[in-house]
């Protein structure tokens, strides 16, 4: 039996969060159940498709797989955190423009993944963007221009992707 | 998501001395979790058995990587995308580094531990093979003080071991003395990326004048845990590498290993390619080029 609800406190897209719960509620469920952030998706609930993706301390994570007491003092970065006042992050551009998204379940996770692969490597190869989205299924068989997007946006302009990432910090 | 949060109990003492001591308090009572890449995809799937649970994630006592002059000691607690980013690790160890890069994918490395990854002891544990062909040893810990044992003898049958309730897995321990050795490591799956391995071997060998001085060998997904193939070894020991050592180390495998028939693949189909893997390394040593 659990001792009750402790208060965990983390920050969410910048801003500070305190959330009265049961430590071992995923943080997928928080993000969306407590906090209200639907923006990251649940898929197969077991770390293996990435619908859930969202960045922690600046890596990539499952948030299906992180019990929300171990989510403690961490920086959590969701799909809601990448547009600033309404403005579409560069990624976010590109997948509307190269048709990136058909139904838009795997899209948020897809999203965080390149997120990540760009701000440790912002002019990736092929592979390596295969490589880096390859934890996030897609099944309405659109990765070819997933793909592209990531291109699209990673020829885009670098320094304005730098400055949307430090703000995300 | 069948789990229930509420039938868990989860707490972060937040340092190694004040996780053992509970340990120590009540043992067997208390499941460790680090990464959580195994435990929260039982606890999802609503077969997590341990009710109490202890939080190694953000220790950083257990999450190290050091660089000596004659091993690398790496911590439990250290995640594969730590080991992947560790020039260390990627010179000395080549065939570490290379499994923590086909471990899952970029999220789960992010996350899953090398410590998690031999207590779970899955016989399929990516990280196995090669800490088994570089001799690694394994160092407990508890109250009690530490103890050292070689890496090979942790697994005692399918998802059991050595440890006792109240130890933790500290580090492992790497000799630094494969420079010269034949390295080899080759897993077969389905997908490069998290896709769980129908076979892996690995291998490390010292070759003088086209003699075998000196041979390891390792697979996953041949038999209940991940092991050393002895036997094998031995029928390799002192032979010169040529053609004709190919079916003496064929049969010699296949009388050694016991793979399962599972939902990844079938018995028959894992030893075939296992023997393959091996005639490939042998293959690979008959070249002047050392290929890892």
């Amino acid at each position: 039996m659990s001792d009750g609800c402790p208060t965990i406190r983390f920050t969410v897209n910048g801003q500070d969060v305190a959330v009265e719960t049961l430590p071992m509620k995923r943080l997928l469920d928080v993000l969306r159940e407590d906090l209200h952030l639907t923006g990251t998706k649940e898929g197969c609930g077991e770390g293996e498709c990435g619908s859930c993706s969202v960045r922690m301390n600046g890596e990539l994570v499952n948030s299906c797989l992180i019990p929300v007491l171990q989510a403690e003092g961490a920086a959590i970065q969701t799909v809601e955190g990448l547009a600033i006042n309404g403005e579409l992050h560069p990624l976010q551009k590109a997948f509307l423009q190269c048709g990136g998204a058909q139904c838009g379940i795997c899209t948020p996770g897809m999203l965080m993944a390149a997120t990540q692969l760009l701000a440790i490597n912002p002019h990736p190869s092929m592979p390596e963007i295969r490589e880096g989205l390859a934890g996030n299924l897609c099944r309405c068989t659109g990765f070819t221009r997933i793909f592209e997007s990531v291109v699209s946006a990673a020829s885009a302009d670098t320094s304005n992707l730098q400055a949307q990432a430090d703000h995300a910090r | 998501m069948r789990g229930n949060p509420h039938a868990h109990q989860l707490i972060a003492p937040g340092s190694l001395s004040a996780v053992l001591e509970l340990m120590a308090a009540a043992p067997s009572e208390w499941t460790p979790i680090a990464g959580g890449t195994e435990l929260m995809v039982a606890h999802a799937a609503g077969r997590l058995a341990s009710r109490k649970l202890i939080s190694l994630w953000g220790i950083p006592d257990l999450r190290f990587i050091t660089l000596n002059p004659d091993t690398i000691v790496v911590g439990a607690a250290t995640t594969f995308r730590d080991l992947r980013a560790h020039s260390g690790i990627a010179t000395h160890l080549p065939l570490l580094a290379k499994s923590a890069s086909w471990i899952g994918s970029i999220a789960n490395q992010s996350r899953a531990t090398i410590g998690g990854n031999l207590v779970n002891g899955s016989p399929a544990a990516d990280s196995s093979p090669a800490l088994l062909v570089y001799d690694a040893e394994i160092e407990l810990v508890s109250v009690r003080g530490t103890r050292r044992i070689p890496y090979a003898q942790f697994h005692t049958n399918y998802k059991r071991n050595i440890m006792a309730p109240d130890e933790l897995l500290y580090a492992i321990h790497l000799p630094l003395r494969f420079a010269h050795h034949r390295q080899y490591l080759r897993k077969v799956g389905t997908r490069r990326a998290m896709a769980i391995s129908k076979v892996a071997l690995a291998a490390t060998a010292l070759l003088e004048d086209g003699f075998i001085r000196e041979i390891r060998l390792a697979a996953a997904s041949l038999a209940a845990f991940p092991t050393r193939l002895y036997r094998t070894e031995s029928a390799l020991l002192g032979q010169r590498v040529d053609t004709n050592v190919f079916q003496p180390a064929r049969t010699a495998l296949l009388g050694e290993v016991t793979p399962i028939d599972d939902i990844r693949s079938s018995a028959e189909y894992r030893v075939r390619v296992a023997a393959n893997l091996l005639e490939e390394f042998l293959k690979e040593m008959q070249s002047p080029e050392c290929v890892a």
